[in-house]
């Protein structure tokens, strides 16, 4: 069996144009969205404190909440967590709240009104720690994008390099904005998966970039863009293959992981979604208008070899 | 060219060497997972509470005769760095030996030599134990417990310190019958204050002999002369570091004293200290222990007649505040501190000789003896504060009279104390007062039961996810699937020895961690499948598609692995906590994945198809030519 039976190179490189300006749109809407609605921050960056409550029979949502403001919280939330039976508090960081006894004296007042409830999980994060995270965060992401393009400038060429970020930051960027569109939480796990992603999707522009080379080292005569689209159509099988598999592992974790990890498996699937997206339709644009040709991966003395080292067919 | 092919044909096979390597790895791999299929059956430890106390055989011969003496039936007992560990056979097995054990090792409750905890043992045979194979080390996400992160006030520490020196400067001065118009501590720096330049000079030498951590500099001018003395940069660097790993100490004994059987406290960065207590399920009592930032003074009394009622309409006499007793009633104390928990080395709860009271017994140390010997001689008769200073906010803990000096360094505090309070006090004041106040800036509990459920998920999705992966692969390059996927599993088997051999914390990010590296890990095979294929659709025969498949695929293996492996120690290195925990797992996995799905399934395709001389075809699916479309349709 297979999949994928294609007769000639599918020219993506005339569309180039097209896909690249949806590209732009879709950023740039991310960016909006980042920007207007913000990242619903978990309490690991925020600080403040979070509470899960497991009851024995479904949870009242609405007895809850009153219980705990007639014992005297105030801009607590409560939502369920996973199933009916469990319910997740969180409470905003107050300057002079004794956190120490925070978490026994919730259960006290769901105690008073709705009894039943165990105590599943308390976290407290202080101030200071969420702004670190943040900081951290930003200077992964940084070291990343510095790593993967040193890397890339040395094993191929500085334009794969700077196409490839440029591909890749628009995916993260992209996932970003549907979690600020939708308000999914923006925990510390989403945002390994946002950089693990970032080192996945390189890898699948890694892979194109790879057939790029070879194609021109091996064939002589095409165009780059003949170039481009060959090493695409040849990679797209293994493009999604590898990502269907990748996908199959990230949707068990989605189905069967549990709300922890619930929104770090769905920045994986839009992340593997664009990554796919962008490498194959981004990176690959990005690489040609950057001006790459068949001159940079010829050494000096195959050019004397060749005589016609411009691609001249016979 | 044909030349060529028939060169790489040959070349589908790997020498014994290779086979043999594959082979150990197998082996060794399967046995560092092996312990994580025998789970963990109930125990008790036994380790020293104090440092003077050594765990070995005795203990552990008199350990066997306490169980054997109640009849409690075990599972083996065994010796090792940590203390004695003895298992059984059930949880209820488990709690009556560990009463047994608590009352043959802590014959006194109130003075505890030995730490008695429940704990969790591996339940693999001794042989595995012994090459130290263990199953991989679960965090606390996964076994339920107590994590806490706690930001150690280093400012705090220097003022403490600056503190404790103006009470030096002073007796230094005292000690040279200098006459100083007043020390105290503003901000972070000391002011002595003199009349006349002669004294300051001699001061400043006296100071600079006996202090050489600080920086004296003059000001001031007539009669208002001062002396200001800052600390050396290095000094309060040394104070920083010494602070921290005081509070570590510190913190060790106090859990030592909640009979937790691994915990872990360790240094993060330069001001923080992560304390985690797996498997605790009391959090209150845990953070009530640890969040006592509790620091001792001694202070005296200001018991003229007068100040309290003018202090308390506001306006108390210089240098002295208001605090409160444990009655209820107000105190005037002076604010000038006689001594600090730091002088303190002991403390028990006992009782009162004469009045059968309960009270705590401290002892001092030799300077600390010295001064306190000084202060109760000139002033009998007069009341001292012993204050517990939590979190800036002071508790007047007693405020004894003086009645006698009191020498020799062994100091008695008594009344309104329960016995509990008395307990509760000593282990306060023994497990060493902190060094600088603390506070916990982060903290998690997790109940055992989620624990469980966490280890279920992550479980249930990696193995859905590898047979979802598993069927396909078979189904779309069947031989060749067959191998992937024999692969991906040694993968597994690979980096879970390598967890369980580091012993690496694993937390349900890092389950994730691990499925999603096998989900990417399948890629490699992918590739170098469809390389195959393509060689053969170009025309290749077999023994030559294979061979190029693999080393043209090999390349961009490396590439795609070698970015991976860039974010995933940007995340190592940038993470922290679960960010971590799944970095750990990405990196590792990113590592044996090479190993599997190049070394590992190429041996298994040579062992396969290698010898075959003459191969015409191979079982990679499918194999779908332009060509012979058409052929294919009327199939």
């Amino acid at each position: 069996m297979e999949f994928f039976r294609i007769q000639k190179d599918i020219p993506f490189m005339r569309h180039a144009l097209k896909f690249n300006i949806i590209s732009l749109v879709t950023f740039l809407l991310a960016v909006v969205f980042l920007f207007s609605k913000g990242l619903h921050l978990s309490v690991e960056f925020t600080g403040g404190t979070l509470i899960e409550v497991n009851y024995e029979q479904s949870a009242d949502l609405e007895k809850i909440r009153g219980s705990l403001g007639k014992a005297g919280f105030s801009d607590y939330s409560v939502q369920n967590f996973g199933s009916s039976q469990d319910v997740m508090i969180r409470l905003p960081l107050k300057g002079d709240q004794n956190t120490n006894q925070l978490g026994e004296s919730v259960i006290k007042a769901l105690a008073a009104d709705a009894p039943g409830a165990s105590l599943r999980r308390v976290e407290f994060v202080g101030p200071q720690v969420g702004k670190e995270l943040a900081e951290n965060g930003a200077m992964a992401l940084l070291l990343v994008i510095i790593g993967i393009m040193i890397y890339l400038a040395f094993r191929f060429e500085w334009r794969f390099s700077v196409s490839a970020i440029i591909a890749n930051l628009h995916d993260v960027i992209i996932i970003l904005g549907f979690f600020a569109f939708f308000q999914w939480e923006f925990s510390l796990s989403v945002l390994a998966a946002v950089l693990a992603v970032l080192g996945y999707s390189v890898n699948e522009s890694v892979v194109v970039f790879d057939r790029v080379r070879e194609t021109f080292k091996r064939v002589r005569g095409l165009t780059t863009p003949q170039v481009l689209d060959h090493a695409i159509t040849s990679t797209i099988s293994r493009t999604i293959i590898t990502h269907g598999s990748t996908q199959m592992m990230v949707l068990a974790m989605l189905i069967f992981g549990g709300e922890t990890l619930y929104y770090f498996s769905l920045a994986l699937t839009i992340g593997i979604l664009f990554g796919i997206y962008s490498s194959v339709l981004v990176a690959s644009p990005l690489v040609m208008w950057l001006g790459v040709s068949r001159e940079q991966f010829i050494k000096p003395k195959k050019v004397v070899e060749g005589a016609n080292e411009d691609g001249a067919v016979v | 060219m044909s030349r060529l092919l028939l060169l790489k044909a040959t070349m589908n096979r790997y020498p014994l060497w290779k086979y043999i390597i594959i082979a150990v790895a197998l082996v060794l791999g399967f046995v560092y997972t092996l312990p994580n299929f025998f789970g963990e059956s109930p125990a008790v430890q036994v380790s020293s509470a104090k440092a003077t106390i050594k765990v070995d055989d005795k203990a552990k011969a008199r350990a066997e005769e306490a169980l054997i003496a109640a009849a409690i039936v075990h599972d083996g007992i065994q010796l090792d760095t940590v203390g004695i560990k003895a298992r059984f056979k059930d949880t209820d097995t488990q709690l009556k030996a560990k009463d047994i054990l608590e009352k043959t090792f802590n014959p006194n409750s109130a003075e505890p030599q030995y730490v008695v905890a429940l704990n969790l043992l591996a339940a693999s045979p001794t042989w595995l134990t012994s090459l130290h194979a263990l199953p991989m080390y679960l965090g606390l996400d996964l076994r339920g417990g107590v994590h806490f992160l706690l930001q150690v006030d280093m400012k705090g520490a220097l003022t403490k310190r600056l503190d404790s020196t103006s009470a030096d400067l002073r007796t230094a001065m005292r000690d040279k019958n200098l006459r100083h118009g007043g020390v105290g501590r503003e901000g972070e720096r000391i002011v002595v204050r003199f009349r006349d330049v002669e004294t300051r000079d001699k001061a400043r030498n006296i100071i600079a002999d006996t202090q050489p951590d600080l920086i004296l500099a003059d000001q001031g001018e007539g009669s208002d002369l001062k002396l200001v003395a800052t600390l050396k940069p290095q000094a309060q660097l040394k104070i920083g570091e010494f602070a921290l790993k005081q509070n570590i100490t510190t913190l060790h004994n106090r859990i030592n004293e909640l009979g937790v059987a691994e915990p872990v406290i360790q240094q993060q960065g330069s001001d923080r200290i992560v304390v985690q207590l797996p498997g605790v399920q009391d959090t209150a009592k845990a953070k009530d222990i640890l969040g006592r930032t509790a620091t001792l003074e001694i202070r005296m009394v200001d018991d003229s007649p007068g100040a309290l009622e003018a202090a308390l309409a506001g306006n108390p006499p210089f240098g002295t505040e208001v605090y409160t007793e444990r009655g209820g009633q107000p105190l005037l104390v002076k604010k000038q501190v006689v001594l600090t928990g730091d002088r303190l080395t002991d403390a028990q709860p006992g009782f009162d000789n004469q009045t059968n009271e309960a009270a705590v017994h401290l002892t001092l140390d030799s300077p600390g003896a010295r001064i306190f010997k000084d202060v109760t001689r000139e002033n009998v008769n007069k009341r001292m504060a012993i204050l517990l200073i939590e979190k800036g906010k002071g508790e007047v803990v007693t405020a004894p009279v003086i009645r006698a000096e009191i020498g020799g360094g062994r100091v008695q505090i008594s009344g309104r104390m329960t016995t509990t309070e008395a307990n509760d006090t000593a282990l306060l004041l023994r497990a060493g007062s902190l060094a600088a106040p603390m506070d916990i800036i982060e903290e998690r509990t997790i109940g055992p039961s989620l624990g469980a459920d966490n280890i279920k998920k992550g479980f249930q999705s990696t193995m859905w996810g590898f047979a979802a992966i598993a069927v396909f692969m078979i189904f779309y390059y069947r031989v060749f699937g067959v191998i992937s996927v024999l692969a991906l599993a040694s993968n597994l088997l690979f980096l879970i020895a390598l967890l369980s051999l580091l012993q690496a914390t694993l937390t349900l990010p890092g389950i994730a961690a691990i499925a999603l590296t096998l989900g990417m890990a399948i890629d490699a095979n992918v590739l170098i499948n469809e390389r195959i294929r393509e060689e053969l659709r170009a025309g290749m025969p077999p023994q030559a598609a294979i061979s190029e498949g693999y080393e043209r695929a090999f390349g961009t293996i490396l590439d795609s692995n070698i970015t991976t492996l860039i974010a995933g120690l940007a995340l190592l290195i940038f993470g922290s906590g679960p960010v971590r925990g799944f970095a750990v797992v990405h990196c590792l996995g990113i590592m044996t994945s090479i190993f599997s799905s190049v070394v590992v399934s190429r041996a298994l395709v040579n062992l396969i198809y290698g010898r075959q001389k003459k191969l015409t075809s191979v079982n990679i699916g499918q194999v779908w030519k332009p060509g012979n479309a058409a052929v294919n349709v009327q199939k």
